[in-house]
């Protein structure tokens, strides 16, 4: 099994569209895991952020250049167009404002991928149903009160914040269990999506 | 007191005047330096330390006036985060120093102390004066330049001025420039040297007795910036000094007190307090934008290094935004930057302690 193939399928995927030679921000990086990838595979100029101390630790260790920083509040340091593509992999719903986060993925960066956990999937919904408790699955596997997923969202919500905002999808694709799945009925058969984005 | 004469260090003269940023010329300046591990043929795994305020170049070797370790000898060793058994480390005593280096102590041309009439050097000097070294020695790009506090400050003066000479900047605990609270509080400790009568304009050089009393108020003052009240309240407490209750006198009751005084004390038995005056003065000169037209950013505009950038979360000397401040230039130019704020309890010196996260991205930065 190559490293590739390692990776969680949604970083699965960004690695094998970003363009080779890239320069990256890999905003949420934890311990530079694509990065790693992008630098090896994709002679990308790979560059992250990530908010926990220990992560940015091992990715210094790892020889990759990584921020200690917050993305709600540091991707301000970033000049306009200061990268070719911008990576926001299921951190969406971690965001004080995804709304604002979006709009800096998109400043900085002349593409972004964003994945999130899809919480209209349908496990979800019957889980809510059934229960009337917040669900707790695989890909959202903390309580209520202490996730850090504190905007939860669905593929339908992200669609329409993108159409409100003028933001082109060029690519979108939808897993479930790991496995890529189609696109259609993707709000209710998608455990979680990836978009490829531009202005 | 230390002068060069009483040390046994390696040293060399540079063959060329060193030009000053206050526009004079230092003659025949002398560089006290150690090195540690073997020089590779190639010359390419070099690693140059630079010491903070009162440190010197003795890193990882017994220091000859107190006998004590080397002030970093838990970071630089052999298998240690900076592994002597692979790299070339160099550290030199900057000029302004007192530990074998040019400094006020060091005699003029004409054979008397300079004193108060060495010319005031920077951190840019100290940094050319380092560059110069690394060419007597044939050193021509470093693998690597490290340095904690003003220790930092000359890491990133090095690569902003000299940014084809160093593979790797890590700079520990340090900011771009002094702010006015930084600055504040050096000037308390030169105006406590400055008002020990034994100070006499810095002309205390073969009087047998020089400001030994306004140092140690200096260094008492300074150390106080170097911990956190955490770290203090932790350590000391309120608890008294070797007494079962308090004096009603003035008298080191308090342990923090004792442990002051024998700071103080012990800096001014080995530090030159003419040196301490420059080399202060060139920490609060230091101001990277400035030297650049303004924007930090431009100071870095040609460096080709990979930076790694550490603060502590207790240090309120240089704290996280300074250390925040350069990522942010770093940014700008597109450097490839690392940076992380450790946890740490001791303050400012954390750089200094036993603090494991950082011998991990020391070791995992140098490769």
């Amino acid at each position: 099994m190559s490293p590739k193939n390692q990776l969680r399928a949604d970083l699965a995927v960004i690695a094998a569209n970003v363009a080779p030679g890239a320069r990256v921000l890999d905003v949420g990086c934890g311990e530079g895991e694509l990065m790693e990838v992008l630098q090896r595979e994709k002679q990308c100029d790979a560059r992250g952020m990530e908010i926990d101390p220990e992560a940015v630790e091992r990715c210094v260790a790892r020889g990759l250049s990584v921020v200690q920083g917050d993305a709600d509040r540091d991707l301000a340091d970033y000049p306009d167009g200061a990268f070719d593509c911008a990576i926001l992999s299921q951190t969406l719903q971690t965001a004080a404002r995804p709304d604002q986060l979006l709009d800096e993925l998109l400043r900085i960066g002349r593409r972004a991928f964003v994945s999130f956990p899809n919480f209209a999937y349908w496990r979800m919904r019957f889980s809510l149903l059934r229960n009337g408790r917040m669900p707790v699955t695989r890909h959202l596997p903390v309580s209520w009160y202490e996730t850090q997923n504190i905007h939860h969202v669905t593929v339908e919500d992200f669609r329409e914040l993108l159409r409100a905002k003028g933001v082109t999808v060029e690519k979108s694709w939808f897993f479930t269990s790991e496995r890529e799945i189609g696109g259609t009925s993707a709000n209710w058969r998608a455990e979680h999506a990836v978009f490829q984005l531009s202005r | 007191m230390a002068t060069a004469s009483n040390l046994d260090a390696r040293s060399l003269v540079l063959p060329d005047p060193l030009p000053l940023d206050s526009g004079q010329r230092l003659e025949k300046v002398r560089v006290a330096y150690e090195t540690y591990g073997e020089l590779a043929d190639d010359k390419a795994n070099a690693i140059l330390i630079f010491h903070a305020l009162s440190g010197d170049q003795h890193v990882a070797s017994v220091h000859p006036i107190t006998g004590k370790p080397g002030w970093w000898d838990r970071m630089v060793g052999p298998g240690k985060p900076i592994d002597t058994s692979r790299y070339h480390v160099i550290c030199a005593n900057v000029v302004g120093g007192c530990m074998g280096s040019t400094g006020p102590a060091s005699d003029d041309p004409d054979g008397k102390p300079w004193a108060m009439r060495f010319p005031v050097i920077t951190i840019r000097d100290m940094v050319r004066a380092q560059i110069a070294l690394l060419d007597a020695l044939g050193v021509a790009k470093l693998h690597a330049v490290v340095g904690g506090s003003m220790g930092g400050m000359l890491a990133l003066s090095l690569a902003a001025n000299f940014p084809d000479r160093a593979r790797r900047v890590l700079a520990i605990a340090t900011t771009a420039r002094h702010s006015a609270q930084n600055i504040a509080f050096h000037e308390v400790g030169r105006q406590a040297v400055m008002a020990d009568p034994n100070w006499r304009e810095g002309d205390y050089y073969g009087s047998g007795k020089g400001p030994e009393k306004g140092l140690a108020v200096a260094r008492m003052a300074a150390h106080i910036t170097y911990l956190s009240e955490a770290g203090l309240t932790d350590k000391f407490g309120r608890r008294l000094q070797d007494r079962a209750a308090k004096s009603f006198g003035f008298d080191a009751d308090f342990q923090v007190e004792s442990y002051l005084r024998h700071q103080g004390i012990a800096f001014s038995d080995r530090f030159d307090a003419n040196a301490y005056l420059y080399i202060t003065r060139a920490m609060d000169y230091f101001d990277l934008a400035e030297e650049h037209g303004g924007r930090l950013a431009d100071a870095f505009a040609g460096a080709t290094a990979r930076f790694c950038l550490v603060s502590f979360d207790t240090d309120w000397l240089y704290p996280t935004s300074e250390s925040r401040h350069v990522v942010h230039a770093l940014n700008a130019v597109a450097a490839p930057v690392s940076f992380v704020e450790l946890s740490a309890p001791y303050g400012h010196d954390s750089f200094l302690l036993d603090v494991p996260a950082l011998d991990r991205v020391v070791k995992g930065f140098l490769g």
